[in-house]
């Protein structure tokens, strides 16, 4: 019975990721402890996403302490709207003319690591194709029908999907996107610009939960004193239990 | 048939070395729970320091400024209330400012920086009220001294280096914050010089 | 001359409370049966539990904003901003999981050794009112964050109350306050969350520990160890000492003080959890997505309802049942009578004998199904509902009612094992 418990609680993360995902995502290998990284995954979201999405529950200041921006640094070239350095990381949009322009205002993206996961977020960023009945001209294979524009595109390119028709047995057409080429157009390589989104993914995981390289050194404290703590407790239980047994 | 162990000195060892060990994990699950009542990142935010432009204060003009949401008040003293400074000394409680209410540059006589220009935090050290400026009628507080600071709430008088006069309820000098010049026209209050 | 000026003060204070009396009765010559096994750790661990949650969410309500535009920010204030926050939050969010993980265990020692039989069944009464008070208060807990699932979940299980023929409507209107899920229903269930609550279940805590000692605990082998004066050998009765309570109407048999001997297996087991509690908050806070659900990282929207909606894990069960039925009044009586069902089990189980160990492959059989049923209501109760996953919850239903009708059949002529005459250990 015990062996069928834990072969129940071993299955049961595979059976609840199994429900969700429908397009293959590629593992974000990010590295919180690359500094360089994450400075450069902070400037590519003040350049190219901070124009509509906010990190609002950010500081500034704690982006510069952590990622060691000095603050100057960081007031002339990381902050666009008129901030103090303590503040919030908001930004200036207007949400109802956001939500006009988008069809919904552009998301909060501090906790964005959090609910989607990298692996989500980096698949997108590399996700989008040329699509010309889209609003934008593009489309999206991990979010269909997005309403926001490739704003990497300048690094990027736009890449062309290769689109396989399907008929299924009720005789109903799909479109599948099966690849995407590069249009060759983008500053970028095929690889630089996935390092790029790398660091950008890292970035938002950082921003998700900038506490987290902390939580983990304050842990290994933590265990390794209660270790101590345990092997005292059970040392002593045993000296005590000598009278009984 | 006692319910006393047999204490050998390894039950003693053992008891002790738990019980410290367990009261230093005590100790430190504790510390999260005090530090979190330290002032929060959007608290030392909003107490940031303050930057006031002096560009256009007149001679005996008072600018107020909100620091660590506190009155700050930045004073434009003329030349004449300079002069009439150091000749009420007798009729003060700390002329030289020898209690610790100001930083060590603003330990002088006119507890300031610069002479035409002084800055305080405008509480009184009686109770917390702000005093009133009256520029041009102490004198029906204090004979024959034209300006300084009168609280209302008790009746506390300061001369305009915040120095407290003798006979009223308030103990101590104004509080001097620390603040510095970033240029002439502009001082940071909140933070000395040199310290980022 | 310390040590008299001590005993002058502890003379003082027993001439007016009685301190050292309380102090021999319940913990120094408390008799405890000397065969408790690794089940007997969870009930000083709920404990624990508890006051971790007490101290953690008094200081998180000191930065938490009870409103529906502040609450969700004051969460990443209290995870950014506030010096140690983070902690505190992460202890309380995995304390909540903690407390049910210790809690089922808890109630599953009591299901296998028979603790809730005559004459501990008001222990038992008082421990599943814990229980119950225990689901509403992280019920109403899971909603402060105002994330998604809070939301939605709230959303989900308060509709359940607009099952009830003729007020049901009336009664999800009032519940929430609002024709929606709103700041009105967030504070109230702050209010509740932490105040009411954690008032009715320290109430309840100490009533289950009044109610178990004025009987004493039962053990793995389900023997008593209060047996009639006069009847025991003195190898039996050992060489403690215990309290006149106990030991002057009773032979205390196999026991041995509360304190030092139990105190310290506690401390042992108190370690051995927190290394467990501590790897959790320190390195998988999230718990993969089942102590802090994903789209509870996103902000409540009323207008948008996220994929899939699953209650936190320790619900999953008796949502599971619920689901499993396809009439929405019949499903919320099931999954009430689910929870229900567990108050009548003193009543339910007919045998005179305690223990497993001693009980028949009929019960040995009916609690092991018993338990896999649950198990897999619990997972099914987590993942969405497809055909194949309805029929097996629909099976696994049948199974965790089963147990209890099965168990009143066969329990009233039980063929068990003789019962030992002392304890073994």
């Amino acid at each position: 019975m015990k062996k069928l418990l834990i072969a129940l609680v071993a299955f049961l993360p595979s059976f609840v990721f199994a429900a969700g995902a429908a397009v293959h995502l590629d593992k974000a290998n990010y590295d919180l402890t690359d500094k360089v990284s994450l400075q450069n995954g902070a400037k590519l979201f003040m350049n190219y996403c901070a124009a509509c999405h906010s990190t609002a529950h950010q500081r500034y200041q704690r982006v510069a302490t952590d990622l060691g921006i000095p603050d100057q640094l960081m007031k002339d070239n990381l902050i666009f709207t008129d901030s103090k350095i303590g503040d919030l990381m908001k930004n200036s949009m207007d949400k109802k003319d956001a939500a006009k322009w988008f069809g919904n205002a552009p998301l909060d993206l501090t906790l964005e690591a959090r609910l989607r996961g990298p692996d989500w977020i980096y698949t997108y960023l590399r996700s989008f194709y040329k699509d010309d009945s889209r609003p934008f001209g593009v489309n999206n294979r991990v979010f269909k029908d997005v309403g926001m524009p490739h704003v990497l595109e300048e690094l990027q390119g736009i890449p062309t999907a290769e689109i396989e028709y399907v008929v299924d047995a009720d005789g109903v057409e799909h479109a599948n996107v099966i690849a995407l080429h590069s249009s060759e157009t983008g500053e970028m390589s095929s690889d630089e610009y996935d390092r790029a989104v790398l660091d950008l993914v890292n970035f938002l995981v950082y921003s998700g939960e900038p506490n987290k390289l902390e939580r983990q050194n304050l842990g290994f404290w933590v265990i390794g004193f209660l270790i101590i703590l345990f092997i005292l407790s059970y040392l002593l239980k045993k000296e005590y239990w000598r009278d009984i047994h | 048939m006692s319910n006393e162990p047999v204490n050998s000195g390894r039950r003693k060892f053992l008891t002790l070395t738990t019980g410290v060990v367990g009261g230093v994990g005590a100790a430190a699950v504790a510390v999260p729970f005090v530090k979190s009542w330290s002032p929060s990142e959007k608290a030392k935010a909003a107490g940031a320091p303050v930057s006031v432009n002096i560009d256009k204060i007149q001679p005996g003009q008072l600018i107020r400024v909100e620091w660590r949401g506190k009155p700050v008040w930045v004073v434009s003293r003329t030349d004449k209330v300079i002069e009439e400074l150091p000749k009420i000394d007798n009729q003060l409680r700390d002329p030289a400012s020898e209690e610790p209410q100001q930083p060590d540059y603003a330990t002088n006589e006119l507890r300031s920086i610069k002479p035409e220009l002084f800055v305080a935090v405008g509480i009184c050290t009686h109770l917390g009220c702000s005093p009133t400026y009256l520029p041009d009628t102490f004198g029906e507080q204090v004979e024959g001294v034209e300006s300084g600071f009168f609280c209302p709430c008790h009746g506390s008088k300061f001369d305009m280096a915040g120095r407290v006069f003798q006979n009223v309820p308030a103990p101590l000098n104004l509080v001097i914050p620390p603040h510095h010049y970033v240029s002439d026209t502009t001082i940071l209050i909140g933070l000395d010089k040199g310290d980022a | 001359m310390l040590k008299k000026l001590v005993m002058d003060g502890i003379d003082w204070i027993d001439a007016r409370i009685p301190m050292t009396d309380t102090w021999n009765k319940h913990l120094a010559q408390y008799p405890t049966p000397v065969n408790f096994n690794f089940w007997y750790f969870f009930g000083s661990l709920a404990m624990l539990v508890l006051v971790n949650q007490i101290l953690t969410g008094i200081w998180l309500t000191m930065h938490y904003n009870p409103s529906a535009e502040g609450a969700f920010a004051s969460i990443e204030y209290i995870m950014r901003d506030v010096p140690y926050g983070w902690l505190l939050r992460y202890m309380h969010s995995t304390g909540a999981s903690a407390f049910f993980v210790v809690i089922y265990l808890h109630m599953f020692r009591g299901l296998i050794y028979g603790s809730y039989q005559k004459p501990r069944e008001l222990i038992w009464i008082f421990g599943m009112l814990i229980f119950l008070v225990l689901m509403a208060e992280a019920f109403m807990g899971y909603l402060l964050p105002w994330g998604q699932m809070s939301f939605w979940g709230a959303q989900v299980i308060i509709s359940l109350f607009g099952a009830i023929p003729v007020i049901g409507d009336d009664l999800t209107l009032w519940i929430r306050g609002d024709y929606v899920i709103s700041g009105a229903t967030l504070n109230r269930f702050f209010a509740l969350h932490v105040v009411a609550l954690p008032l009715a279940l320290v109430a309840l805590v100490f009533l289950h520990i009044v109610a178990l000692h004025e009987v004493g605990s039962n053990n793995p082998d389900g023997v008593e160890i209060k047996q009639k004066k006069g009847t025991a050998s003195e190898e039996a009765k050992g060489k403690f000492t215990f309290h006149q309570q106990y030991s002057g109407k009773k032979d205390i048999i196999d026991a041995v003080p509360f304190h030092p001997y139990f105190t310290v297996k506690d401390i042992m087991g108190v370690s051995a959890f927190l290394i467990c509690f501590a790897a959790v908050i320190f390195f998988i806070p999230e718990g993969g997505g089942f102590f802090l659900e994903p789209p509870n990282f996103e902000a409540a929207n009323g207008l948008k309802t996220p994929d899939h909606i699953a209650p936190v894990w320790y619900y999953t069960p008796y949502y599971a049942i619920l689901r499993a039925i396809p009439d929405k009044l019949i499903g919320v009586v099931f999954f009430g009578g689910s929870i229900a069902i567990l108050f009548l089990l003193p009543w339910l189980d007919r045998c005179k004998v305690k223990s497993i160990r001693y009980r028949s492959w009929k019960h040995k059989l009916n609690i092991t199904q018993f338990t896999i049923c649950f198990i897999v209501l619990g997972v099914l109760g987590a993942l969405p509902a497809t055909p194949l996953y309805t029929i097996i919850a629909q099976v696994a239903s049948v199974g965790y009612f089963g147990f209890f009708i099965a168990l009143f059949v066969y329990s009233k002529n039980e063929k068990t094992k003789p019962l030992p005459t002392r304890l073994t250990h």
